[in-house]
């Protein structure tokens, strides 16, 4: 049986289902609304398994699930060289998002990454420690302003409402995902204009380490209706 | 390699050798706790640290790491009480998560040796240079040094403001940033557009923004970075024998003598470099006093400049050249400027270094 992951709720979920759907593959929450059970119709030899997003990156690296849908950004802060444990099979075309660095709008003098790197040498000095950036995705982050050569800076956990985080006064900058932009403008914060770190999307994720043995038929039919190439 | 559990133990028996090597020079043997204050590491070594940290809670002192490295808490100890001059040993686990697959161990030993001494500063370098180089000798290893003072003298040989001086200084150890500020001193990469625009706004005193202050970065520190671009866009650009010379340096990769005879070259157009490059060749000297074939050591300008930031002097490493993959087998350097920082206004010259007896073992039991 090929177990297939799929956020439990909200747009991702009805939107993977749409998804599926367009190859033919129906894909429901069973039992009482409340109840994570799930069906496959219209392919043999898949399981539904209904998940937290957050949680598919890890069960798909750990083996428990064979594919999973998640966004792009979470199978890469979450799992350590995720290439060695997952492949991207398709792009799904929603859920995107971008994970970028704002700063306040009221900082004139910050607009690249170069800004903030001297924002941030000048802030220490003044300040006694180093800038605060907020954010949950802490992997993309640092090795994105590592990659850029970044100092003076550190990194604060914010799980929610990370774009209140400067008016609240727990950190400078934040990094975060954002599609529209709206509640960063909300919240009187501008994007860094070289501050992209990663373009994010929903995406079906094959996992390198489980157990595919016995999945062979199920395997050749998904590929051939998703036009993917497991 | 019989397993993890052998492994460990015959890395402990070897570096007990180290050790023992070490004590018997005179250096006084220390230990260190296993759980350090996060905070202090943290505020020193920045992101990189708590990417490669273990780091923990304890429900009385908060925020608690695993040991990184020996050298903050021996710098702490000797600050706190030390004789002058002092060395001192110590052998136990350091802890660094690794974030990618391949050879390098989230916990291995360490076994090193440090010298605090105010007066004799190059003879100290040469002391712990040569204990490493004898004492490693029958591995072959291939031997590598740099001087970080070298690049900090050559950038305070520039014909340029203080600010972009120090922006320069602050980014050695990270050399993408650094090549993007050097051309941007140099007048070599584009100003952004982003950057004019504010420029020319300043200069028509138009308002930059209407948004509302957020935050803890106040007006007045804005207006200071506003006040320092305006300064800078009127600085002249880097001389371009400047920046030739700043590359010449940087390029420098040779085996000593062949290395010192450039520097010394380079010197000659280069005057700000001209005492470090006197103390270098001091250094070779007492090194090839010491029996050190100079010919079989190699010198690169930016050896140590990926390392951790601490070092800001001489520089060293020992590398099986059969492995480019593995660690180095033993390193270490001078880091007066940590000592100023964990010593709050007062310092003291030290320098040392670590052997990591995993990697002996293994290359002992290869021969």
């Amino acid at each position: 049986m090929i177990k297939l992951g799929v956020p439990s709720k909200g747009r991702l979920m009805e939107k993977t289902f749409e998804w599926f759907a367009q190859a033919g593959i129906t894909l429901k929450r069973t039992g009482s609304e409340r109840e994570y059970a799930g069906a496959v119709e219209g392919v043999e030899g898949v399981n539904l398994v209904l998940l937290s997003a957050g949680e598919i990156p890890r069960e798909l690296a750990a083996g428990r699930i064979h594919l999973g849908v998640t966004g792009s950004d979470l199978v890469r802060d979450k799992l350590a060289d995720w290439q060695n444990s997952v492949t991207e099979q398709a792009l799904m075309g929603f859920g995107h998002a971008d994970l970028i660095i704002a700063v306040p709008m009221c900082w004139p003098d910050v607009d690249t990454i170069e800004d903030l790197d001297a924002a941030a040498s000048a802030f220490r000095a003044e300040h006694g420690f180093r800038l605060r950036i907020a954010t949950k995705y802490h992997r993309l982050v640092r090795e994105f302003l590592r990659d850029q050569g970044v100092a003076d800076y550190q990194l604060v956990d914010s799980q929610g409402a990370t774009e209140g985080t400067v008016a609240n006064l727990t950190a400078e900058a934040i990094a975060d995902i954002t599609s529209s932009g709206e509640t960063l403008r909300a919240n009187h914060l501008k994007i860094l204009s070289d501050g992209l770190i990663h373009k994010s999307q929903a995406t079906l994720f094959a996992s390198k380490t489980a157990d595919w043995a016995g999945c062979d038929a199920a395997k050749a039919d998904l590929s051939e209706r998703l036009k993917i190439a497991l | 390699m019989d397993g993890t559990f052998d492994a460990k133990a015959t890395a402990r028996l070897t570096g007990a050798r180290f050790l023992a090597a070490f004590a018997e020079l005179g250096a006084q043997a220390i230990e260190a706790d296993i759980l350090q204050p996060a905070e202090v590491l943290l505020d020193l070594y920045g992101e990189d640290i708590r990417a490669r940290a273990f780091v923990t809670h304890d429900p009385l002192r908060g925020e608690m790491m695993l040991r990184p490295d020996f050298t903050v808490p021996v710098v702490q100890e000797h600050m706190a009480g030390g004789a002058e001059p002092a060395r001192y040993c110590y052998m136990g686990e350091v802890f660094r998560a690794q974030e990618h697959a391949g050879p390098r161990e989230a916990e291995f030993f360490q076994v090193g040796y440090e010298v605090f001494d105010r007066v004799n500063t190059l003879d100290a370098d040469a002391e712990v240079f040569a204990l490493f180089h004898s004492l490693l000798a029958p591995l072959g290893l291939r031997a590598a040094v740099g001087d970080i003072g070298l690049l900090l003298a050559a950038i305070d040989g520039l014909d340029t403001t203080d600010k972009r001086k120090a922006a320069l200084k602050r980014h050695i150890w990270h050399p993408k940033r650094f090549r993007a500020l050097l051309d941007r001193f140099a007048g070599r990469s584009a100003v952004p557009a982003s950057r004019q625009a504010l420029l020319a706004a300043l200069d028509s005193d138009a308002p930059l923004t209407q948004a509302p202050m957020i935050g803890l970065r106040s007006q007045s520190e804005i207006a200071k970075r506003l006040t320092a671009l305006q300064e800078d866009a009127a600085t002249a650009p880097l001389s371009p024998n400047d920046v030739a010379g700043l590359e010449t340096l940087f390029a420098i990769a040779d085996k000593a003598p062949k290395s010192l005879e450039t520097l010394q070259e380079l010197a000659l157009t280069m005057p700000a470099i001209a005492g470090r490059v006197a103390m270098l060749e001091t250094r070779f000297n007492a090194l090839d006093a010491k029996g050190i074939d100079l010919g079989g050591l190699d010198f690169e300008a930016t050896y140590g400049r990926t390392t951790l930031e601490y070092y800001d002097g001489f520089v060293f490493g020992f590398y099986d050249a059969s492995d480019a993959g593995l660690p180095p087998v033993a390193s270490g350097g001078r880091y007066d400027a940590l000592t100023r920082v964990l010593g709050q206004g007062r310092e003291i010259p030290a320098v040392g270094g670590v052997i990591r007896p995993a990697l002996v073992a293994q290359l002992e039991a290869k021969a």
